[in-house]
């Protein structure tokens, strides 16, 4: 279990109770002339058991960010601050969804849900009935013994979620996880992630271009700008859970997307 | 009952087309007068075919050929799959000793073959060798490329894990690179059955291909044509056995009828 820091005492908005910590994080692609600012003072405190969406049109540095928070890349400023620890490479307390399934065509779904436990090196057996219990919670407990190929690819991208919560890290990054999904089992799976997120009580931070998918999953919307990713706004979403596919029709639900569409100036994310 | 006739009427076509030509052959071969040492009649091709059998020298020298393919084949393939898996995983050796291997694979193997019965004799070692330096090539080449052939989503996973080389090896290129390794291995069997003649065309005294010169010095073309049935037998037999341990043992990968399919798309 991640160590508590000293300052548990201080008041909860003080960064020390945040899950995920990120102070004034700039990342700068290559150097001279030809570097590319991708981040620049990205500054944001997110509370564990928080459900965060990143929102912004593409160049914005979500995948970076991404990369940044996950430690497959290092910030070239400021700090990541995860579970009060700074991240300085990959971690085993946080789970990943990238935006196709990565699923391994080898294995089957349990096998792959299992995936992390392995690398990891820790005691397969002990894990194998979570695993289980997980593919319950996803829905794909009748085809733990089939392979990826013979699943759709919403079945697939529920059984890479299923595998990002085995090792069951507090925290849970989504990189667009269903940006590849139709327009039905996307709404289908939203309904879903916040079930499990409720079931789970994980910290998300899900990344996302559709501002409809980040105002009905988030408690706070962070809107981003492109070249160089800037935070523009965090908009807090007071809807009450469990929030409906009928929520996205009420007044309130419009106008959180319309201010999000109006700071992106109307273009370069779709509704 | 209806799978048998769906059956039959699929092997009609070819079948008919194996009548017409073999027909055909003979038809030419008896209407023209052919010289009998020049191009047999089929006729005599299957006379020659059984004659050999029921003296009962086919079989054992099959057996040796054969065997010379197959030891080579997997002597080869192993030594590929291992020089593969190092120059992958230490990329520093490729620039060293991939230039060597492909120096090798330059010069013809029928150039290399007599000093190879010179420095290993007439007995099967020297054809083994010669088998297994005809296989190593497709084998490492293609083992190479589908051990790089990775999907960077699935490095990046692994490497979100914080996994070891090895551990990147073992549960990711090792197993995404199997079609491109059958692809290969596909090829050295064929290249293996040529490289164990070619082996016993330079010095032996056993095997199809030391047959073949006998009946060549003979002048029976007959018996000639009915060893390269036999060895035409012996490849195809080698490639289904390679054929059906690749279903087993690429059973996830759908894309194998159409050769090698590194990252089926998720």
């Amino acid at each position: 279990m991640p160590r508590q820091s000293s300052g548990a005492r201080v008041a909860p908005e003080d960064c020390g109770a945040a899950a995920l910590s990120i102070r004034d994080v700039g990342m700068v692609y290559g150097a001279g002339a030809g570097a590319v600012e991708a981040l620049s003072g990205i500054t944001l405190d997110i509370a564990a058991g928080e459900f965060v969406a990143v929102v912004g049109p593409s160049g914005c540095g979500k995948s970076t960010l991404l990369k940044l928070v996950t430690g497959l890349r290092r910030p070239s400023r400021g700090n990541i601050l995860l579970q009060g620890r700074r991240v300085e490479g990959p971690r085993s307390d946080v789970g990943i969804v990238f935006q196709s399934p990565v699923l391994f065509p080898w294995r089957t779904v349990l096998d792959n849900v299992l995936l992390p436990i392995e690398v990891l090196k820790l005691p397969k057996a002990r894990y194998r009935d979570r695993a289980m219990e997980l593919l319950e919670l996803v829905g794909l407990e009748r085809f733990a013994a089939h392979y990826p190929a013979e699943l759709s690819g919403g079945m697939q991208q529920r059984a890479s979620i299923a595998r990002a919560l085995v090792q069951d890290a507090p925290v849970l990054i989504m990189d667009e996880p269903f940006g590849a999904l139709d327009a039905m089992t996307r709404e289908q799976m939203n309904l879903e992630l916040q079930r499990i997120w409720q079931a789970q009580r994980k910290t998300v931070v899900f990344i996302t271009h559709s501002i409809a998918e980040a105002v009905f999953l988030a408690d706070r919307v962070v809107v981003m700008s492109p070249r160089p990713g800037r935070i523009l706004e965090v908009i807090v979403n007071p809807m009450p859970r469990l929030r409906s596919l009928d929520d996205m029709l009420v007044p309130d639900f419009a106008d959180q997307v319309r201010h999000v569409r109006s700071l992106l100036g109307g273009k370069g994310a779709e509704l | 009952m209806s799978a048998l006739l769906r059956w039959m009427r699929r092997q009609a076509v070819p079948l008919l087309v194996f009548i017409l030509f073999i027909g055909g052959w003979e038809a030419i071969i008896r209407g023209f007068a052919v010289e009998s040492f020049l191009v047999p009649a089929p006729s005599a091709v299957i006379v020659a075919l059984l004659r050999g059998f029921a003296q009962g020298n086919y079989l054992g020298h099959a057996g040796v050929t054969a065997f010379q393919a197959v030891s080579g084949f997997l002597l080869g393939s192993a030594l590929g799959i291992a020089i593969a898996v190092l120059v992958v995983v230490f990329p520093a050796l490729e620039r060293i000793v991939y230039p060597y291997i492909v120096a090798l694979q330059t010069v013809p193997k029928v150039a290399i073959a007599p000093l190879i019965v010179v420095w290993f004799g007439f007995g099967m070692e020297s054809k083994i060798i010669v088998v297994a330096l005809v296989s190593l090539f497709p084998v490492l080449v293609n083992m190479m490329a589908g051990l790089k052939a990775v999907d960077q989503d699935r490095l990046d996973l692994l490497a979100s894990l914080s996994a070891s080389r090895w551990q990147i090896l073992r549960h990711l290129r090792f197993p995404n690179a199997l079609p491109f390794l059958f692809a290969g291995l596909n090829t050295a069997i064929v290249f293996a059955v040529i490289g164990a003649i070619v082996g016993e065309f330079v010095g032996s005294n056993r095997g199809i291909g030391f047959l073949i010169l006998q009946a060549n010095f003979a002048l029976d073309i007959a018996a000639t044509f009915a060893l390269f049935v036999v060895l035409s037998v012996m490849g195809v037999a080698l490639h289904s056995v390679l054929q059906s341990i690749q279903r087993r043992a690429l059973f996830w990968n759908r894309t194998v009828e159409a050769g090698p399919g590194a990252t089926p798309p998720a």
